[in-house]
């Protein structure tokens, strides 16, 4: 899923008192898994906005809106479109993707992020995210027992670790990253593979990552 | 040890003088000289006089520990200005394949035959932690790179390294080199990895300095018994201990380094720890030239280069061959 976490709530009310009526709008896939924008977080940051509007006297009116995906035309139905008519803004609890489709969408709108995206990652236990996928394009974990050397070795290399891996940590940030390439050793020794790290890997297409520019995937099959 | 290479047919790669000491099976020295984090040339000056006709090359440092410093081709040029033969060091950190292979040919064009290639310190050590690193490569495909470059004379895309069809091809003749950490984890792999640089195409290594002189034999041993050291020349890594201060800051903080308690102990009952780090440099000079298949030493002074010529008298090694 893609990643994200609320921004400081003192960022977002700074968006938000300069408009009267707000339609504060959640996103119900990957931000509702991650606990960052669903409709629960849509319910409790609209409340803090009410409690500091109040305490600080501006005249701030939420109205609360959480539709399935807001990556999908198809959700952003009528009560939608009336909704965000309605307001004088919109913040969005989407991902960098929702918001921006959501502005896309209501060209008229003004609409503002809530949340800061990370990552493609997965719940490593409750209430914690890690990151799994950088997205280049070409998935090559298959070559390294299942484990992305790009998205997880903080320098993405693909020949092995560096010298900064010290009892299975990154030096980058010892407490918190794991070395993947440690993690990728164990992990071929278990499978008994280890010859294969031996083999020398070329250099890498980043044209199929984000370097190749914004990318597009088109499935003529599917198309109407 | 002069027998690390079998002297047999061995043409040279490039016109590097160190390439040369180490094929006539000379116990090869090296240095070290960080660039200023200035535009000040007589640092480099001052720097250089401490180091010349005490080591057979100098290290340049490229952006070491990820702090801006002058750019290493640029120091080098210095550097041999005043009578060295630089080991220009290349990260993969801060810039991309075209930057790499454009740096080279310029390098090589100023006069410079040897470069060391290296992954780089991650940029949150440094002084710019918010900067985008590049890591377009790593050090294992930079080494195949320069190979390429210098053997197949190509650049990276497969085309010939000249200006046009018509004009001839000129490709940088660069003795290749190539950093090791014998004490990093997981430690199994440190050799596998020093093999995958030397079938890439490394023709030195230098190590990460040495302090737990028994964990390096033991890598030294599973190097020779896959017969590493007749493919590439090992120089070891030596950084004299200044003090007792610096020797725990090497131990707690450089990752994968170690610092046995004996010489904490030795230096804690000093009474001139930096004399005691002088002779225990010494003293590891000497253990590792009696290791079979070690072909040199790297001395890494940090900020000390004043001190090097007076170790590599004392250890025995002067004067350097020419």
């Amino acid at each position: 899923m893609i990643v994200a976490e609320r921004k400081p709530f003192e960022e977002i009310y700074a968006h938000a008192q300069k408009h009267k009526k707000i339609l504060l709008m959640g996103c119900g896939t990957c931000v509702t898994v991650c606990m960052a924008g669903g409709e629960k977080e849509v319910g409790i940051l609209a409340s803090q906005i009410r409690l500091a509007a109040r305490e600080r006297g501006d005249d701030i009116t939420i109205e609360e809106h959480t539709i399935t995906r807001q990556c999908d035309d198809e959700f952003f139905d009528e009560a939608t479109a009336r909704k965000v008519a309605e307001a004088d803004a919109v913040i969005s609890m989407g991902c960098g993707v929702g918001v921006q489709f959501c502005a896309e969408r209501f060209p008229d709108a003004v609409v503002y992020p809530a949340l800061n995206t990370k990552f493609y990652g997965a719940t490593i236990e409750a209430g914690v995210w890690s990151e799994r996928c950088a997205g280049c394009g070409e998935c090559i974990v298959d070559q390294f027992g299942g484990i992305c050397p790009i998205a997880r070795c903080s320098k993405s290399l693909l020949n092995g670790p560096c010298g900064g891996s010290s009892d299975g940590k990154c030096e980058v940030d010892p407490d918190n990253i794991e070395c993947a390439w440690q993690l990728i050793y164990d992990r071929m020794e278990k499978l008994g593979r280890l010859e294969e790290l031996e083999d020398s890997k070329p250099l890498k297409d980043w044209a199929k990552h984000r370097d190749g520019g914004p990318r597009k995937v088109t499935r003529e099959d599917v198309q109407l | 040890m002069s027998e690390a290479i079998a002297v047999t047919e061995l043409t040279p790669k490039s016109d590097s003088r160190l390439e040369r000491i180490l094929n006539a099976g000379h116990f090869a020295v090296t240095g070290e000289l960080g660039p200023p984090k200035s535009a000040d040339v007589e640092i480099i000056k001052t720097k250089a006089g401490y180091l010349k006709g005490a080591v057979d090359a100098v290290n340049i440092t490229d952006n070491q520990t990820a702090i801006v410093r002058m750019s290493s081709i640029a120091a080098g040029l210095l550097a041999m200005k005043e009578g060295l033969e630089p080991v220009i060091q290349i990260t993969c950190r801060d810039r991309n394949r075209l930057a790499i292979q454009a740096d080279v040919l310029g390098a090589y064009a100023l006069g410079v035959r040897n470069i060391l290639c290296l992954t780089g310190d991650h940029q949150c050590f440094g002084n710019h932690p918010t900067s985008k690193n590049v890591f377009d490569m790593d050090s294992i495909q930079l080494v195949a790179m320069l190979k390429q470059m210098r053997d197949d004379k190509t650049f990276a895309c497969g085309d010939a390294i000249r200006n046009t069809k018509k004009q001839p091809v000129v490709e940088p003749r660069i003795f290749i080199g190539a950093a090791a950490n014998p004490f990093g984890d997981p430690f199994a792999f440190r050799v596998m990895r020093l093999a995958k640089k030397a079938k890439a195409g490394a023709d030195f290594i230098q190590t990460q300095c040495i302090y737990d002189m028994d964990r390096f034999k033991q890598w030294m041993e599973q190097v020779r018994n896959k017969g590493l050291h007749e493919r590439v020349y090992i120089l070891a890594g030596i950084t004299p201990l200044k003090s007792v201060r610096m020797a725990e800051y090497m131990r707690d903080n450089v990752a994968g380094l170690t610092v046995p308690d004996p010489l904490i102990e030795r230096l804690k009952n000093a009474e001139d720890p930096k004399e005691e780090g002088q002779k225990i440099a010494i003293e590891q000079i000497h253990e590792i030239k009696e290791v079979p298949g070690v072909s040199g030493v790297h001395i890494m002074a940090i900020e000390a280069e004043k001190t090097v010529a007076g170790l590599v008298e004392k250890a025995g090694l002067l004067p350097r061959p020419e």
